[in-house]
């Protein structure tokens, strides 16, 4: 599964990469178009008509911005010279920019521009000739994007374009697109052989739109005729709408998949640094989950520190965020849990009540109510993959980053001289003291580390949930769970754990609802312990007993 | 076996003698100043005073039931207010039963919740509820079976140990979730509430109240006796050491998950007695007593009183919760430092809990008397 969505992002990256290759060329006809441009100062109507027939058939980057600025009522020229330009609403007066360059030209008074104005045959002709252009972009994207507007809002006028830009089409994607654009408006012809191609056009097009004017084609009208009057456009309708049910079922599942996905990475991220301080150390950490909180209040802080910046404060609270929790992880173990090492009920007890006292701080400091992390614009949002799959960018990011915390943990446990020590002083303590292993400041770094990962997992929480002071409560019993089901003191096992957890919890919900679910989830782990007491994948060795 | 030494498992517990012995006084005299003495007169126990002593008591037979389980055989259970609350809960439905037609919607067999809720008939596992006698079977018997079934299972797949502790907690947090459902038909989230009269007595008396809080004085008597009783007896002693060498045990050849199962049951069945004391003094009885955090409390109790003590138990409940209701009432914002603190100072430098400490000042004493009363022989000789 995970090789598969990699797959995916590989294609992503690389059409990113070779995107910007088509975007530089052509400068020359440049001069032209801005004395085509003075044309549309004049007042006839006809005269404009040609011109913006002309500047259409143009092939040039800074077309696009003029005809539908022009279409959208926001083009003027500046009566002192006639220049074009392009304007907003300003405090007094008009903000004008040129249309062609960008520049911003200042802020200018109503009576100093004048308007391009447009009757109705022109705006029908600016509309067939944006979609036009756009659909005989050099850009894959635009000219799917454009197929995908005409779907939605189907015009017989823009036939003939879509005939014309179908004929050139080499990219299968888009064809595929036009084609089901072109069916939407022959739906309403006349001729049956036109719907039951139209129909065939539209099989296999993951669309809610088209799907749903396919399942009102078959309905019955209120006299029991049916909406189309011929029966092999329907027969064919009916077979079309089979396989876009599956189809639609099977993006459901994957869309299921996802969810859950991201649900378990949630899981995994705030398990993870519990895998660490529980799995590793033996030590129960229940001070773990304000960890999570610190780690997300941190986030709010950096956000008020640069309010401007809102885009980076992520990238800058993940290692804030570390540095926090770890330091705070850090002083938790000098003073208290040091003393109560061997002594795992001791030490539950004694970081309960430092879960109490850090949530009362934060109370105290912050206020008893949530406070909100703005979301970063790179993180809203959804990528649309088809009519049927979408899947939103921060559950997206979410997976990438608890994937990438994972493998990181995982590297510096088995590659760093740091976690070769960690692990001799897990296996054996007085072993490792002999040959001159600092165990004290091992056990220091090590529950550090894993407070440090938990205040990551709140950067990542902050933009899911609320951040407020019980924040962390709600997570630890969860994290507990996922560390145990999985196996204690092995990473993959707390990985499987979360992933399984979240996908079965998502698959489970619509059953059920989702309390329910989380019970039924509850339950399964309580009985799976019983089954294996040392989880899914338990140390094998005399030192488990220790 | 002489009488003498019979008895001697009750005998020989002074600090246990001396403290019933307080109850005993307290659970006599309170309620004769609370009901005698006029009301203005210096001597007057307050009817809240009254139900305080008595909420305290019922936490007390709580951290009893805890300290059974973990100061004696090293089970840390963080599930022990599910057993609490689910003896709570069917204390609840009996008096939901008998408030009958006095309800807001007057329906003589629905409670409340389940008319607003449009349900025509009652659930069955509601029915008998009415039943003084059926309801308090099952205050026993509910959390009893739980125990047993949840116990069964775990002792005999020999969880042990953390493993153990978490998955009471998975379990209560479990129940709490199920309770707050709607569908469940415990009243969701309000819980039960509107309780009328008990036994025909009307909550709102004062006679009532006292009654209640006498009851909790006993049971926190009688279970403390049965405790002690366990305790002493033969099995005890096999807990004691299942608690030290549950392995060792093991092979010696006793059937370590029998004893576990026995006093867990026990010890479950002790939590849900008193819950179903608790909820008629407070009134009300929501999912909120099934959440982790409460358990957690208990374990502090145990821990700040003594754990291993059974005596130590009563004591943390009645102090803890006395500053509770101190700080939270003086200063709520702090009250939570103090609670963190307790925790963290308890477990560092108290690990016998204040008993612990009086018995260590008692032991030094006797110590330094003895080495002075060697000293005073030798000089006589």
């Amino acid at each position: 599964m995970i090789k598969q969505y990699w797959g995916v992002l590989l294609v992503l990256l690389s059409f990113v990469c070779v995107a910007p290759s088509w975007a530089a060329d052509e400068p020359e006809a440049g001069a032209s178009l801005e004395s085509l441009l003075s044309e549309l100062t004049s007042s006839s109507f006809k005269k404009k008509a040609k011109a913006v027939e002309t500047i259409a058939a143009m092939d040039d980057e800074r077309v696009l911005p003029v005809l539908e600025s022009m279409l959208a009522g926001d083009l003027y020229y500046r009566k002192s010279d006639d220049k074009i330009v392009l304007t907003a609403s300003a405090e007094s007066g008009y903000q004008i920019t040129d249309v062609l360059t960008g520049d911003d030209l200042g802020v200018v008074g109503k009576r100093d521009v004048k308007k391009v104005a447009t009757n109705n045959s022109l705006r029908k002709q600016l509309r067939t000739q944006i979609a036009g252009y756009k659909l005989l972009s050099k850009k894959a994207d635009i000219r799917l994007a454009a197929a995908d507007d005409l779907i939605k809002t189907p015009s017989p006028e823009f036939l003939e374009v879509l005939q014309g830009a179908i004929a050139k089409e080499k990219d299968n994607t888009v064809l595929k697109a036009l084609k089901v654009a072109r069916a939407v408006i022959l739906l309403q012809s006349e001729s049956e052989v036109d719907r039951i191609q139209a129909v065939k056009d539209m099989d296999g097009f993951a669309n809610k739109h088209t799907m749903a004017m396919l399942t009102a084609l078959v309905q019955q009208n209120e006299d029991g005729s049916y909406v189309e009057p011929s029966q092999l456009v329907r027969e064919e309708a009916i077979s079309v709408l089979k396989g876009l049910n599956a189809m639609e079922t099977w993006y459901k599942f994957v869309e299921d998949l996802f969810f859950g996905f991201s649900l378990g990475s949630v899981l995994l991220l705030a398990a993870v640094g519990l895998a660490i301080t529980f799995g590793v150390m033996g030590v129960i950490n229940m001070a773990h989950g304000e960890m999570i909180m610190l780690g997300a209040y941190t986030t709010y802080v950096i956000q008020l520190i640069m309010p401007n910046q809102i885009g980076a404060s992520l990238i800058v609270a993940v290692p804030a965020a570390f540095l926090v929790s770890g330091l705070m992880g850090v002083i938790i173990e000098r003073t208290v849990i040091r003393h109560l090492y061997g002594r795992p009920l001791e030490t539950l007890l004694a970081t309960f009540g430092i879960s109490l006292i850090l949530q009362q701080l934060v109370r105290s400091v912050f206020s008893p109510l949530n406070r909100s992390v703005i979301t970063p614009d790179w993180m809203s949002g959804s990528w649309e993959i088809n009519g049927f799959l979408s899947l939103t960018y921060n559950r997206l990011y979410i997976i990438i980053f608890a994937l990438m915390v994972l493998f990181g943990l995982m590297l510096l446990l088995k590659k760093s001289f740091f976690g070769l020590q960690m692990r001799a002083v897990t296996q054996n303590r007085s072993m490792a003291s002999s040959m001159g292993i600092r165990t004290g400041w091992v056990d220091a770094m090590t529950f550090g580390l894993g407070s440090g990962i938990a205040g990551i997992a709140g950067v990542a929480l902050s933009q899911l949930t609320n951040v407020g002071p019980n924040l962390g409560q709600s997570y630890i019993i969860d994290s507990f769970l996922v560390v145990v089901f999985g196996g204690v003191g092995n990473l993959w096992g707390t990985f499987v754990a979360a992933m399984g957890l979240g996908i079965a919890n998502k698959f489970v919900e619509p059953m059920a609802g989702a309390v329910l679910a989380k019970i039924l989830i509850l339950v399964f782990i309580i009985l799976f312990i019983q089954r294996r007491p040392r989880g899914l994948f338990a140390l094998k060795g005399r030192f488990v007993e220790g | 076996m002489t009488s003498q030494s019979r008895l001697a498992w009750l005998m020989n517990d002074v600090a246990g003698k001396r403290l019933m012995a307080i109850i005993l006084a307290v659970i006599i005299v309170l309620p004769m100043l609370n009901l005698l003495v006029p009301e203005g007169s210096f001597f007057h126990v307050s009817s809240y005073t009254i139900g305080l002593l008595g909420k305290y008591l019922c936490y007390a037979l709580l951290a009893l039931a805890v300290d059974l389980i973990w100061g004696y055989c090293g089970i840390l259970s963080l599930g022990h207010g599910a057993f609490f609350a689910l003896g709570g809960y069917a204390m609840g439905m009996y008096m939901m039963r008998q408030i009958g037609d006095r309800g807001v919607y007057g329906n003589p067999l629905l409670p409340d919740f389940m008319v607003f809720l449009n349900w025509q008939e009652l659930p069955w596992y509601w029915y008998g509820f009415d039943n003084f006698f059926f309801a308090m079977l099952m205050v026993a018997l509910a959390p009893g079976i739980l125990a047993f079934v949840f116990g069964w299972l775990a002792f005999r797949s020999r969880v042990t140990g953390v493993y153990l502790s978490i998955i009471t907690q998975a379990m209560t947090y479990a129940l709490m979730l199920a309770f707050f459902r709607n569908d469940m038909g415990f009243g969701g989230n309000n819980g039960l509430t509107d309780f009328k009269d008990i036994l025909g007595f009307s909550l709102q008396d004062d006679t009532t109240k006292v009654a209640l809080f006498v009851c909790s004085g006993l049971a926190v008597i009688l279970g403390y006796l049965l405790c002690r009783y366990v305790v002493s007896s033969k099995l005890g002693r096999v807990l004691v050491s299942i608690r030290d060498a549950e392995s060792r045990t093991r092979f010696i050849g006793y059937r370590v998950e029998h004893y576990k199962l026995f006093v867990f049951v026990l010890s479950a069945m002790l939590a849900g007695i008193a819950g179903a004391l608790y909820v008629p003094q407070v009134g009300i009885i929501n999912p909120g007593e099934f959440s982790p955090i409460n358990s957690i409390e208990i374990i502090i109790w145990v821990a700040v009183g003594g754990r291993g003590f059974l005596y130590g138990a009563i004591i943390g409940a009645v102090l803890v919760n006395y500053g509770k209701t101190f700080f939270t009432g003086a200063f709520p914002e702090i009250w939570l430092f103090m609670l963190g603190g307790l925790f963290v100072v308890s477990t560092l430098f108290l690990p016998q809990g204040v008993v612990g400490i009086v018995q260590q000042w008692k032991d030094k004493r006797a110590e330094k008397k003895a080495l002075q009363d060697g000293k005073a022989g030798e000089v006589a000789s």
